[in-house]
């Protein structure tokens, strides 16, 4: 490799433009990386990130433009090719097969038939040497979110890359191990590698990156150096005009208000053998207030949820009490029956029907507790009664979609998460229990949602809203609880809970043993 | 060198709906070879085929004779596919309908009037449908496979026919034929009109059935149910719908439609029970739910179609001296090709291998693999 070639950028994008059907994902993307820098892509939901990280890396193959790698032009049909150039790519969302260990792993991925335990030794040595500490031979079923992105992490280090692509890395992390990430980060830019890192989240951006593009709409609005520029000013770029902020108006006497939500002691087996059992979980959720719960992915929430909505159903019929009646054996239906409503974390699939349209999909949750409105004799289902409902929730929630009833999955991800948020809004629940109410969700959209959550608790419902952003939380809570492992630590008031606090309870540290444990982490 | 199924980000609506035309049409040319390979000319075979059986008033008939309980089984299956349930067995369902329908004519033949008919065909659909109910409770219970299950209490009722007909429900005046006694006048399915043909209530009841399924399945909540169950189980739990109460909803009610079909063959038909009462409509049954894309209507007209190939079959054995199982050919390939367009709509075909397993050309690429390896 010449000498000139090593002075370069090591990938140049010029005009890369990939459409689908009647949208343009990107269009006309003007992007360079130089050779040991970390570059920011920058941009919300929807904006393209994801489908020009996907052509850097050769899962999609764009309409138009070129891609330049260290001056020459290379066309990418798929990720071998990708890896073999140099380009690694850690995903958000892991593909780890939880039943082999972390070497088998990695095994499976280089597919070079080498033998496993010269793998692991490899692992291990590469893992210590950038601070990120693995035990190769450990099952990634026993292992932490952090740990599994780790394994993500040395097994894109194993195929020597010049590029490393990090997608939302810091989504799935404390913020302590955010930190430790940010120094491998650090390491590997002063070593000559390059870093793509995508992200939402403006503060890490600023403390890390040396360069940023923003997309919006598919389009390059920008390039700068996020060091020089605000969060604000940042976030200006990004969503292209100012974002509302959130009013949440401090409420008194909330003690004294009525429990309409009580969990009690709420015990739960694991479902399978890599699930979370849930470990003696007892929460209040008062009229008026709205209760945040924090914690790193896979530590109980999802299956929490499935306990309290009642899509599981509990032996102790008093272990989740909804307006003072006792709900444990009662089925999701029976729960919403007594004023709940839920909202499940999973958009496609779990909380709508993806082929269905949005009018059948109101009707999903909707057909029990408005069975006079829906439903006439014989179960006929009265569907221009649903029809003008979902429309009426359209409206409502400012849900923007191409045809008048369109099937669920023809929607963006914040679109239809305003239409099922704005589902269960519409009956003016006493309680609701939402599950990562803003995840994927473009910043416009998530304002409204989360004003609209704060709405509700202050007309007299009481909300729980479990979620991965902190910044959510202490965004529109009044409490905020940690899960850990399947436990939940006690709410604390949002006057005294800070980032550094719940940070250290997301990473296992007992309440009253903080001090303590923030040495040993 | 391998083929791989690329999902297509979207489907052609124009294609779903031409589907089964296509197949039918590729039915056809594929059949053409057939009959060419026999030394057959395919045009008169074709005319032997599907144009003679149907030439006259009482060969419709006929047809409404086959098509009937291919219908009443299809727009049963219709509902367990669409919720994901694969009954496979209702040809099983059919038989226990036929047999637990039959014992009032059977065991009582002295017994008259108005109230026969009706009891008989109450208990084909409660045989049929307590008899689907086995693999639905093995399925809701242990979480069997209800394919083979189902499919495997098909072979059972066979045999349980076989031996009763042979043993204890043997006519005695019969010569030893293994066949029950002929049924009474009051136990005979009524023509409809017996000036033209003689068709019965059956083709009735399998028009009757797929209207309020199709009612059903578009316009009730039970239908939205059925239909989000399928699609999205998970969705499915999160609006209340309990997927095992489901499994014993939709086997029971295909069972029971099944049951009907078979009570109505035997009593319309046949009027006894004899070893093989059907020539496959349990089967045949699958590929007309298919074929009607899972839609009652649409199952009406696909219906008519594989009766017409079970007509075709007896003309071209008497008229070309052809194998009768040219009818289950014809029907396999229906199937095949069917199956095969609803895949190519969802999905594309990629060869893949040849031109990722070339070398790297570039030297620097080449000289990282070594280093990687």
């Amino acid at each position: 490799m010449s000498e000139e070639l090593a002075t370069g950028n090591l990938l140049e994008v010029r005009g890369l433009t990939k459409i689908f059907g009647s949208l343009t994902a990107c269009d006309h993307i003007d992007l360079t990386i130089a050779r040991g820098e970390i570059h920011a892509l920058l941009g919300e939901n929807g904006a393209g990130k994801s489908t020009l990280v996907k052509m850097l890396f050769g899962s999609l193959e764009p309409h138009s433009g070129e891609i330049l790698w260290q001056g020459q032009p290379v066309r990418i049909q798929n990720p071998g090719v990708a890896k073999k150039l140099g380009i690694g790519m850690v995903f958000q969302h892991f593909s780890l097969f939880e039943a082999l260990t972390a070497a088998e792993n990695i095994a499976l991925s280089l597919d070079d038939g080498s033998p496993i335990n010269q793998i692991a030794a490899k692992a291990r040595a590469l893992s210590y040497s950038y601070g990120l500490p693995l035990d190769p031979d450990s099952l990634v079923g026993d292992l932490s979110v952090g740990e599994r992105q780790r394994i993500e992490i040395i097994r894109c280090l194993l195929q020597l890359p010049q590029l490393i692509i990090l997608d939302e890395p810091t989504s799935v992390l404390t913020p302590q191990e955010a930190d430790k990430l940010f120094e491998t980060l650090e390491r590997l830019r002063a070593e000559g590698k390059s870093i793509l890192y995508i992200s939402h989240r403006l503060e890490e951006v600023k403390r890390i990156c040396d360069r940023a593009t923003v997309l919006r709409h598919g389009k390059v609005v920008g390039h700068c150096n996020p060091r020089e520029e605000t969060a604000s000013s940042l976030a200006r770029m990004m969503v292209g005009s100012e974002v509302k902020a959130v009013v949440r108006a401090p409420v008194e006497g909330i003690e004294k208000a009525a429990p309409l939500l009580e969990i009690r002691s709420l015990t739960r087996k694991p479902a399978t053998p890599f699930s979370i059992p849930l470990k003696n979980i007892g929460l209040t959720v008062r009229a008026g207030e709205v209760i945040g719960i924090a914690g790193v992915a896979g530590n109980g929430q999802g299956e929490f949820f499935e306990a309290v909505s009642g899509e599981v159903q509990q032996q102790d019929a008093a272990s989740v009490r909804i307006r003072g009646k006792d709900a444990g054996r009662l089925d999701i239906t029976g729960r919403r029956l007594l004023g709940a409503a839920f909202v499940p974390e999973e958009r496609l699939g779990h909380g709508a029907a993806p082929r269905m349209k949005l009018s059948e999909n109101l009707l999903l949750s909707r057909h029990a507790t408005d069975g006079k409105a829906f439903v006439g004799t014989g179960g006929m289902v009265k569907a221009n009664a649903v029809y003008s409902a979902a429309q009426r929730i359209i409206e409502v929630m400012d849900v923007r979609k191409s045809a008048p009833d369109p099937e669920a999955a023809a929607l963006s991800g914040g679109n239809l998460q305003k239409f099922i948020v704005g589902r269960e809004l519409d009956r003016r629940p006493a309680v609701m229990v939402v599950n990562q109410p803003t995840w994927g969700v473009d910043a416009g959209a998530a304002a409204h949602i989360r004003q609209a959550l704060i709405e509700l608790a202050r007309s007299g419902s009481a909300v729980l809203v479990i979620s991965q952003d902190l910044d959510e939380l202490f965004e529109i809570s009044d409490a905020i609880a940690v899960m850990h492992n399947g436990e939940l630590s006690k709410p604390l008031p949002i006057a005294e809970a800070t980032f550094e606090k719940i940070g250290l309870l997301m990473g296992g540290a007992e309440p009253c043993h903080a001090e303590h444990a923030a040495e040993v982490v | 060198m391998r083929l791989e199924l690329v999902k297509r980000p979207q489907r052609s609506a124009l294609f779903s709906a031409l589907s089964p035309f296509i197949a039918f049409a590729l039915t056809l040319i594929a059949g053409a070879i057939l009959f060419a390979l026999l030394g057959i000319d395919p045009v008169s075979a074709f005319y032997t085929y599907f144009i003679s059986p149907i030439s006259e008033v009482w060969q419709l008939h006929e047809l409404a004779i086959k098509a009937a309980p291919l219908i009443l089984i299809a727009v049963g299956l219709s509902v367990c596919y669409r919720a994901n349930i694969w009954n496979i067995g209702a040809e099983g369902q059919f038989t226990l309908g036929a047999i637990v329908g039959s014992m009032v004519p059977v065991l009582y033949p002295e017994l008259e009037g108005p109230i026969v008919l009706p009891l008989m065909l109450l208990m084909g659909m409660i045989g049929g449908g307590l008899y689907a109910a086995i693999p639905a409770y093995l399925k809701a219970r242990f979480n069997t496979n209800e394919i083979l299950t189902s499919l495997m209490l098909v072979y059972v009722s066979q045999l349980f026919l076989d031996w009763l007909v042979r043993g204890p429900w043997r006519d005695p005046q019969g010569h030893g034929f293994p066949q029950t006694v002929q049924f009474n006048d009051s136990a005979i399915l009524p023509e409809l009109m017996p000036a033209s043909g003689r068709a019965n209530w059956g083709f009735v009841f399998a028009l009757v059935a797929a209207v309020v399924v199709w009612i059903m399945m578009s316009r009730m909540l039970k239908g939205f149910e059925v239909r989000v169950l399928g699609s999205s189980p998970r969705a499915g739990r999160f609006a209340g719908f309990g997927l095992n109460r489901m499994i014993f909803f939709a086997f029971i009610l295909s069972g029971a439609l099944a049951g009907l079909a078979g009570i109505s063959v035997v009593s319309g038909e046949i009027n006894q029970l004899k070893p093989v009462i059907s020539p496959g409509y349990g089967f045949a049954a699958i590929i007309v739910a298919f074929l009607g894309r899972l839609n009652p209507l649409g199952i009406v007209a696909a219906g008519l179609v594989l009766a017409l190939t079970y007509l075709g079959g007896e003309a071209a054995q008497t008229a070309l001296g052809v194998s009768d199982k040219v009818a289950r050919v014809f029907q396999g390939m229906l199937l095949f090709f069917v199956l095969g367009c609803d895949t190519l709509i969802h999905y594309r075909i990629r060869l893949v291998g040849l031109r990722a397993k070339a070398p790297a050309p570039d030297p620097a690429t080449a000289g990282k693999l070594g280093e990687a390896h």
